[in-house]
């Protein structure tokens, strides 16, 4: 095996900037008063936040440390399933940085903001053609944001048609922001269990699909990393009844080229800008989650809407049937330029490539790693894959172990404990832009971490130990909560 | 492709391991009648310098300072980015990372992220405050719901001078949940009419705006006995967060919650997004907060670090009971807005709140001097509403050709105050800028 | 975790489903988790309970329980009204871990229908559902 990337550099200590801090320093060129001052009724104004004093490099310094005991996708392989951690192109990032989009004003008149308003119009059909619909918003900030604002289109839907229904059918297998998404807008969630194949079979959605529920919510291909075959059969039976189909778009990464969901059933999904168009992550955000609508629902779409007359970009507020707005302005326009940029740069071909090649390096990795880790499935995945630590039990390690153990070799830790229907869930997502030079050191890096786990279990139980903390006290966190210094 | 690593060599040996044969046979599961026929109808590759080219045209049509002097606010500010806090935004260490899962990779995210909160909550004068949301608007939503589910109640009174997209926000978010929203008119002084509380009652939360969308600056002392009276819980929102480097902050005038946009402090306009939704409670609430949450704690060796904490209360354990549905939040804006906020410190915030307001003031007297009405006559801190004569529409249109955007017209949102409109002066704003302002206004 | 033969099931108390106990203590019932939910939960983090004075029929939701990565909702295994709560968990929840049956009860309740418990398991017929459903 080749010497594992994972080592321990220089790590810097680093304080709370409130405890380097000192009265009379600033960080900050103050413009120049060219006015004269204007007094405040006392009875107004404050104390003035209590914030440290620090100097300009006191403050890079502290952020340069403090970015050093992060790692992200720039750092090294970060195969965190269902969160598609693929490259960021640079170019991306400078695109959205250009005066005339970062010092954009969000209700400057149409005429003075016509560029924004052709890359959004522009954005949004690419959108909707990857995924086969009509019509895209790209109002929603992120994929939960998204899946909000879906549901609220369907409530729309059924609130038109004069007879409101109250559940939803979500899988055993969603992410916890689908059933959370459909409480938000007053539906119940309805449970519907995965087969043993690990997707849903047309029985049981048949079984639960009645009219008085408004539709169904699925992840495909699924958290399981599974294509749902009976896709198109359990949409018939969901139309049938009167209901809409959602589908979260999560995964959309493994089928760009190759599936159109729009042409297979689905009425309505999001797709997240910051997983499947590779804008970066940022920490947890900012993403950006444009949801994608079948005719029937686009007079459902927040406004504004940007829509094209006689050649120029106006916004339209004028639907009376639209659910609204569901944030300030426009949304995550610096992302939705990143993304845009992305489909530009990569061209039709290349992005079918990209699914193509992610789905190669998770069947690569599934196949390779069987032998040793417990596959939950057994069958050919998309995007990612599902294993756990049954193999590991006796020996008393579990995922958590392996997982921890895996920093120490310099990779991210895939997903664990979810999709909650695999106990002790490590679910792999490589993605298209590691190599396979990147992925066989992930997969050496795996075999070694399970065979110290049956010759030295407590080499795992003590890991990490080359980051900059060993493991935390995540009980002590949450029984004494400090959430400010 | 520059993205896609793999030779044609690899994909074979791959291909061998996996046992199929041709890339098409790896989505043997999905169903034929499922499949794309023929390619995508997207446009052909750019490469990265055509790009370059095409992104660089679209982003000249945009009015922009310094080519345009850009007199509009509401709830979108323009203030001078120090060079150090996008540089080291850049990091790739803090961009290209996800949400913290694994604390002990992610010690550099969780620590920035804590100092956001109590930066921020000191900023507010709160307890604690949570990672962060979408925006302003969806923050607010979040903090009526959250007052709903604490107080058990299903009616909230909003003042009609929180801005007019953020109710129009609360308003799509409540539409399906059969909630009451009532809204308070405002008095001839800019201000909103808090006697018309005396007659509600069941009231979960009373939220008004400061500055509000006049940029006029509210009594929320008043506001939060009047809540409290009620024993509803008195939210305080506010576009302008750089305001509460000088203004009375809403924690040390009552506030239960604090909701608002942070935008103005270190991060671009944007075109309205990424912003940065800041949401902020008295510690009591702490487990009814929707949103991520950061907590300091220990390692085994007894080092400090930490945690995402406080899970319980989200959607990944909760699922349909949980606080709130937002997962992926807006994280490196609030890592931005703790770059800001550590490099101006507390003597700089204030002095530049100062230089706000006191620029604002220098061109509400010009306009004054010059003939015009300034409508409200409460304090303002950076915005306030001027009234142009009849026929102000062709003046604007002159202006813009001048490349000056003399604010936002108030007609769209408030049908009454017709020729009406809200200017804004930030310390980006020059004496030189509102002197031409308003000679073209005059001229 | 602990395996079913390590567990300490008492003999003076009953069993819910859900793994409440109730111990008849004079005309008043006292009522908490049991150490098997304990053990399976993991360190507790923190408990909800009622107000003294609410008043929950039989397997009437009537507290939660927390540890770090899940949340656990406990039902009332025999219906009444709430005479006291256990003010000490607000502090210390790990006293469910440590001492399920004595300082880490959760309520004490005026039972509406003491014959309710007639309805709950003993300590013989808890272990043998446990072990059934292994």
């Amino acid at each position: 095996m080749k010497e594992s990337v994972g080592t321990t550099g220089l790590i810097l200590n680093e304080s709370l900037l409130w405890e380097k801090g000192k009265k009379g320093r600033c960080g900050f060129s103050l413009p120049r008063r060219d006015v004269e001052s204007f007094p405040l009724h006392q009875e107004l104004t404050g104390e003035g936040p209590d914030f440290p004093d620090l100097s300009e490099i006191d403050v890079v310094r502290h952020y340069t440390r403090l970015s050093q005991w992060n790692f992200g996708v720039d750092t090294g392989m970060y195969p965190l399933g269902s969160c598609t951690m693929k490259y960021s192109p640079k170019t991306n990032e400078k695109q959205a940085s250009l005066p005339g989009f970062a010092g954009a004003h969000p209700l400057l008149p149409a005429t003075l903001s016509q560029g924004a308003l052709k890359m959004m119009f522009e954005l949004e059909q690419y959108l909707a053609e990857i995924t086969g619909m009509d019509a895209t918003t790209l109002q929603p900030a992120a994929g939960a944001h998204g899946e909000l604002t879906g549901i609220l289109l369907i409530y729309a839907f059924h609130k038109k048609k004069g007879a409101q229904r109250s559940k939803i059918i979500v899988p055993d297998t969603a992410h916890g922001t689908n059933p959370a998404s459909v409480a938000l807008c007053g539906y119940r969630p309805v449970l519907v269990r995965s087969n043993e194949q690990g997707i849903l079979s047309v029985e049981a959605v048949a079984e639960v699909m009645d009219e008085d529920t408004a539709g169904i919510m699925v992840t495909n291909p699924n958290t399981l990393g599974l294509f749902e075959e009976n896709s198109q059969k359990i949409a018939e039976i969901v139309h049938a009844k009167g209901g809409l189909v959602y589908c979260d778009g999560a995964n959309m990464n493994a089928v760009m080229g190759i599936v159109q969901m729009g042409k297979i059933g689905v009425d309505v999904m999001h797709l997240n800008l910051h997983k499947t168009f590779s804008t970066p992550h940022g920490g947890g955000g900012p993403g950006s989650g444009p949801v994608c609508v079948k005719s029937e629902l686009e007079p459902f779409l927040p406004v504004p809407r940007v829509i094209k007359e006689n050649g120029r970009y106006v916004l339209a507020e004028d639907y009376p049937e639209s659910v609204g707005k569901v944030a300030a302005f426009h949304g995550s326009f610096g992302v939705m330029i990143k993304a845009y940029s992305y489909i530009r740069t990569m061209g039709p071909k290349n992005l079918k490539k990209a699914s193509q090649l992610a789905v190669l390096n998770a069947n690569y990795i599934k196949e390779r790693l069987k032998g040793i880790l417990h596959l939950a499935y057994d069958r050919p995945c998309m995007h990612e894959c599902v294993f756990s630590d049954e193999h590991q039990k006796a020996g008393k390690v579990t995922t958590l172990d392996m997982a921890k153990r895996l920093m120490d070799y310099g990779f991210h830790p895939p997903t664990v404990y979810f999709p909650l229907v695999v106990n002790g869930a490590i679910m792999v997502e490589p993605t298209e832009t590691e190599s396979k030079e990147e992925i066989d050191q992930f997969i050496e890096a795996f075999k070694a971490v399970v065979n110290e786990a049956r010759q030295d279990p407590d080499r795992l139980h003590d890991a990490p130990k080359r980051c900059k903390v060993k493991r935390l006290d995540e009980v002590a966190a949450a029984r004494k909560p400090c959430l400010a210094g | 492709m520059l993205y896609l690593p793999h030779t044609g060599e690899d994909i074979a040996s791959m291909l061998q391991v996996v046992g199929v044969d041709d890339l098409d046979g790896l989505f043997s599961t999905v169903p034929e009648d499922c499949r794309c026929k023929g390619d995508l109808n997207l446009p052909e590759q750019l490469s990265e310098w055509e790009l370059n080219d095409h992104m660089e045209a679209l982003s000249h049509s945009m009015a922009v300072s310094p080519e345009y002097r850009v007199f509009a606010g509401a709830g979108s500010y323009e203030h001078f980015i120090p060079a150090s806090v996008s540089y080291l935004l850049g990091r790739s260490e803090f961009v290209t990372s996800y949400t913290p899962y694994q604390p002990e990779m992610s010690q550099g995210t969780l620590q920035a992220i804590y100092e956001y909160q109590t930066l921020a909550a000191r900023l507010l004068g709160m307890e604690i405050t949570t990672a962060s949301h979408y925006d302003g608007a969806t923050a607010l939503a979040e903090s009526l719901l959250m007052a709903i589910r604490v107080t058990r109640r299903r009616k909230v009174a909003t003042s009609s001078l929180i801005h007019p997209v953020y109710r129009q926000v609360v308003k799509t978010y409540f539409e399906p949940t059969g909630y009451e929203v009532v809204e308070l008119g405002y008095l001839k002084n800019g201000v909103t009419d808090l006697a018309e509380l005396d007659d509600m009652d069941d009231l979960a939360a009373v939220a008004v705006q400061s500055p509000n969308f006049f940029g006029c600056i509210e009594n929320l002392q008043a506001v939060g006995e009047k809540a409290h009276d009620k024993e509803a819980l008195f939210i305080a929102s506010f576009t302008e967060a750089l305001a509460y480097g000088l203004l009375k902050n809403p924690g040390s005038q009552g506030a239960d919650i604090a909701c608002g946009e942070g935008q103005s402090l270190g991060i671009p306009r944007s075109f309205g997004g990424p912003a940065l939704g800041m949401l902020a409670s008295i510690k009591k609430f702490m487990r009814s907060l929707p949103g991520r949450l950061v907590g300091q704690t220990k390692d085994l060796d007894g080092k400090r670090g930490f945690v995402l904490t406080l899970a319980t209360r989200e959607q990944h354990i909760r699922r349909e009971k949980a606080t709130s549905n937002i997962c992926t939040n807006n994280s490196l804006c609030a890592l931005a807005a703790a770059m800001y906020m550590a490099s101006v410190g507390g003597t700089g915030i204030r002095e530049l709140a100062r230089l706000n307001h006191d620029k604002a003031e220098y061109l509400k007297k010009e306009l004054k001097k010059a003939g015009f009405t300034i409508t409200f006559d409460s304090p303002t801190f950076n915005e306030f509403v001027v009234e142009f004569p009849d026929g102000f529409e062709a003046t604007y249109k002159r202006l813009l050709e001048k490349k000056i955007v003399p604010g936002i017209s108030l007609a769209p949102y408030y049908p009454e105050l017709a020729n009406h409109y809200l200017l804004c002066v930030t310390e980006t704003m020059s004496r030189d800028d509102m002197d031409i302002l308003v000679r073209e206004i005059k001229s | 975790m602990k395996e079913i033969s390590e567990l300490n099931l008492p003999d003076d108390i009953r069993y819910a489903e859900d793994h409440e106990w109730a111990r008849l203590e004079g005309d008043k019932l006292r009522v908490g988790l049991d150490d098997y939910a304990q053990d399976q939960l993991g360190d507790i983090v923190f408990v909800e309970l009622p107000q003294v004075g609410d008043t929950f029929k039989q397997g009437e939701e009537f507290a939660t329980v927390e540890s770090v990565k899940a949340v656990c909702e406990c039902y009332l295994p025999v219906g009444g009204q709430i005479i006291a709560v256990n003010t000490a968990l607000e502090e210390s929840p790990e006293l469910v871990n440590k001492s399920p049956y004595g300082d880490g009860w959760f309520v004490e309740v005026n039972p509406s229908d003491l014959s309710e418990m007639d309805a709950l398991m003993t300590n013989e017929a808890c272990l043998e559902k446990l072990k059934g459903a292994e």
